[in-house]
């Protein structure tokens, strides 16, 4: 019996993807995992992995066809297999499902279906002295979807545990409360494995958990009503400074005099500066989740990076704790497989706050879009030698202006002002920033 | 405190508010000279003489009418059914004329009367005699339903439905008349749409009212040694239906079991469950339950209505299933 391979969801907003290349030829030997073909995503350039093993019997569609996605574009079997509809019915090859936009970053992807549709055994609790309790996982019906009641989902998204590596033990393997309870107190048998691309060193945690979900209060809930009545969907406001760059300036001048590690930019000073303004801000360091705002406590920054379609968005992960020299080589890399597009979606989904920076085209100021669900983004524009009033005298100084957008859902005027007041507070002095 | 039964509980509310008030008065079949069909009427009309203890004709839809009309202008009936299997002929006064007076003459009259009897099974009296109307009465705006299952709750009810602006349906457990408990003397009210907490769990939320909740408390028990605690909620009001208990509880329990003595199509805990899912969908670790009555008429073989009718045995089964538990 031949698998019929079919055009995967490889980002989360995939509906079609256009087949670039094919990788092996009608006849060749496959493997599971080995790459069958590039498909170009409606973000990025992305692989389609064989998920049997067998010949490669037929390439359905030619190498640049678009193709809805769960449509057949090869079959894997025996040489040999007839591949007309008159053979023996295909067995579709198990998908991975896309990733979450909402679920943390930090997280590795859930397994395969292929795991998850193991049998579930018998219902038990995994108990502590159970030393290979490697937990069945949760059933899984065809379409992907994880039994768990409310609460269970509720639970485990509040602990971060990732459903899909729980064994359910209500009816037919539902993952029920207590079951995410003993997962999150397992250790670490039941601990996710460590994600791809982890950052080079630990994260800085200051607070239990990612984030921290707050439900709306009555106010909360009210202003974003009556915001979102007025300019909707996302009820934006502007804050607009113009800072002051002469220090900032002195300290880029410094570094390159040094002559040593990747050439600092400007936008990689103002993506430290931003991470460190928002570890003191939290509340612009946020998403609105529409009956709820999340606070993250880890800060991964968003930068817009212009590509010949369009734009995208790659995320610095925990921005913070990164060092500029970090940062910079991390920016440069990111850049460069944007324009080529080959980010991965989990690099270029899950920011927490967005900078946009346009100063390089000679933009004096503009406003930026908030990429939802961030509830903020800074639009910087050039740095140049402008007329101010310094010292009691008119003196020319480099001065760079630049206007956050806010969800006013999430963020208050008072309270993205006093994010600005630190941030401008930190390019003044750049030694704030390490203060 | 003293001990009554539930008929003398409702006959100590009765008395208190006609001597509290001379509008009160009470009307129906039997309510006089024989003293109630069970009693609840006891020794009124010997103390309010015959213009506040008025014996009707077998007329329902007749006295109703009087009822709602005398609510009209100004005097706070009481009208009691003999049963509320026989108030099915006074529906159309209930639901077209007490429910709507207000509504329609654009808030100018409203109607202060109580509808009060018997409603549900007792033993044997098959299927037109053995039936629970509340969701019939909870489904009309205007309508409040108020269905006490002790006799502290049926005295202190009584009177906030006597005293309440809005024709209140009251509907009394014809198996409950000599149930015996404490019941405060004097000015005891319990204000209309306020649940009860009848017992404290923690494991699962058992919601019942009227005889369900001596059924699930007599499960809880059963339970509790078994080792699962049950919270046993008594709606006491259907209509306005305390949400904010019902939402409590099953916040806490994450696990819920609606009893109820009526048909399960479209009954009260189908409304409950409404609530529940729309209003507590996070909190539910598995789906709420139901236990009703048979969709069947009430048979008259006794094992047959036995089978039909709700029991612990029943609440005990379907708490087990949603604690994803095997009975014992």
């Amino acid at each position: 019996m031949s698998t019929k391979v079919v055009m995967e969801a490889l980002s989360p907003t995939m509906e079609e993807g256009r087949l670039v290349e094919w990788k092996k030829s009608e006849g060749e030997a496959v493997a599971v995992g080995d790459v069958l073909a590039e498909v170009e995503t409606d973000k990025a350039v992305m692989e389609l992995v064989a998920r049997a093993g067998g010949t490669l019997l037929k390439q359905v569609v030619p190498a640049g066809a678009t193709v809805p996605v769960s449509e057949l574009v090869a079959l894997i079997g025996e040489p040999g297999e007839p591949t007309e509809n008159g053979g023996a019915p295909a067995q579709e090859q198990a998908t991975q499902p896309a990733p979450d936009r909402n679920r943390p970053v930090s997280m590795p992807p859930a397994p395969p279906e292929d795991a998850a549709n193991e049998a579930p055994g018998p219902v038990q609790m995994p108990g502590p002295g159970v030393e290979s309790a490697a937990p069945a996982p949760a059933s899984a019906s065809p379409g992907g979807r994880i039994k768990a009641s409310p609460l269970a989902r509720r639970i485990a998204a509040e602990r971060g545990v990732e459903l899909a590596s729980i064994s359910g033990s209500g009816p037919e393997g539902r993952v029920v409360a207590r079951d995410v309870e003993g997962a999150a107190t397992a250790g670490p048998a039941a601990a996710p494995p460590p994600a791809p691309r982890a950052p080079a060193r630990a994260p800085i945690s200051r607070a239990e958990g990612p984030f921290t979900d707050v439900p709306l209060s009555q106010i909360r809930k009210t202003i974003a009503k009556r915001l979102t009545q007025s300019i909707g969907p996302i009820p934006t406001f502007y804050l607009t400074t113009e800072i002051d760059m002469e220090r900032a300036w002195d300290a880029r001048e410094a570094l390159k005099a040094l002559g040593e590690g990747p050439k600092i930019s400007f936008n990689d000073i103002i993506l430290k500066a931003v991470a460190a303004a928002l570890r003191q801000h939290p509340a612009c360091n946020a998403w609105w989740q529409d009956d709820h705002i999340r606070y993250w406590n880890e800060i991964h920054v968003s930068m817009a990076v212009a590509i010949e379609e369009g734009l995208i968005t790659p995320v610095i992960r925990h921005t913070d704790v990164k060092t500029l020299r970090e940062i910079s080589t991390e920016s440069k890399d990111l850049a460069a497989r944007a324009r080529d597009r080959r980010l991965k979606p989990e690099e270029y989904t899950g920011g927490t706050f967005s900078v946009s920076n346009l100063g390089m085209l000679d933009i004096d100021e503009f406003t930026a879009v908030i990429n939802p669900p961030e509830a903020g983004i800074l639009a910087v524009g050039r740095i140049v030698e402008r007329p101010v009033a310094h010292e009691g005298q008119i003196a020319l100084r480099r001065r760079m202006r630049l206007t956050m957008s806010c969800d006013h859902r999430v963020i208050d005027g008072a309270t993205g002002a006093e994010f600005l007041k630190t941030f401008k507070a930190m390019l003044e002095n750049p030694l704030v920033m390490v203060w | 405190m003293p001990t009554l039964t539930y008929r003398d509980a409702l006959n100590q509310a009765l008395r208190e508010e006609m001597q509290r008030d001379t509008n009160v008065f009470l009307m129906g079949e039997e309510v006089g000279v024989y003293q109630g069909a069970y009693k609840v009427s006891r020794g009124l009309l010997e103390e309010f003489g015959p213009m506040r203890v008025v014996d009707t004709p077998i007329t329902e839809l007749g006295f109703a009418g009087v009822g709602v009309g005398a609510a009209m202008v100004g005097l706070r009936p009481v009208v009691e059914f003999m049963t509320w299997n026989f108030a099915l002929l006074a529906i159309d006064q209930l639901v077209n004329s007490a429910a709507k007076m207000r509504y329609m003459s654009g808030g100018q009259v409203g109607v202060p009367a109580v509808f009060r009897g018997p409603g549900g099974s007792a033993l044997q009296l098959g299927a037109q005699h053995s039936q629970a109307f509340e969701s019939w009465y909870a489904h009309i705006p205007g309508l409040k339903v108020v269905m006490p299952a002790t006799p502290a709750d049926a005295k202190g009810l009584l009177k906030s439905a006597i005293r309440d602006d809005n024709p209140v349906i009251f509907i009394e457990g014809e198996m409950l008349y000599n149930v015996k408990g404490e019941v405060p003397e004097g000015e005891h009210v319990v204000p209309l749409g306020r649940a009860d907490l009848k017992r404290s769990g923690g494991d699962v939320t058992i919601i019942c009212h009227s005889k369900t909740v001596a059924v699930a408390l007599k499960a809880a028990e059963q339970l509790a040694a078994e080792g699962v605690e049950a919270d046993v909620l008594d709606l006491r009001t259907i209509r306005p239906l305390d949400t904010e208990a019902v939402l409590a509880s099953v916040s806490r329990t994450h696990r819920c079991v609606v009893a109820e003595e009526g048909w399960p199509f479209a009954g009260v805990g189908a409304q409950v469950v409404d609530i529940i899912q729309r209003e507590a969908f996070d909190e539910l670790d598995a789906p709420i339950l139901r236990v009703t009555a048979a969709d069947v008429p009430m048979p008259y073989n006794k094992q047959l209505e036995r089978a039909a009718k709700v029991d612990p045995a029943k609440v005990i089964a379907a708490v087990n299933s949603v604690l994803y538990r095997s009975g014992q």
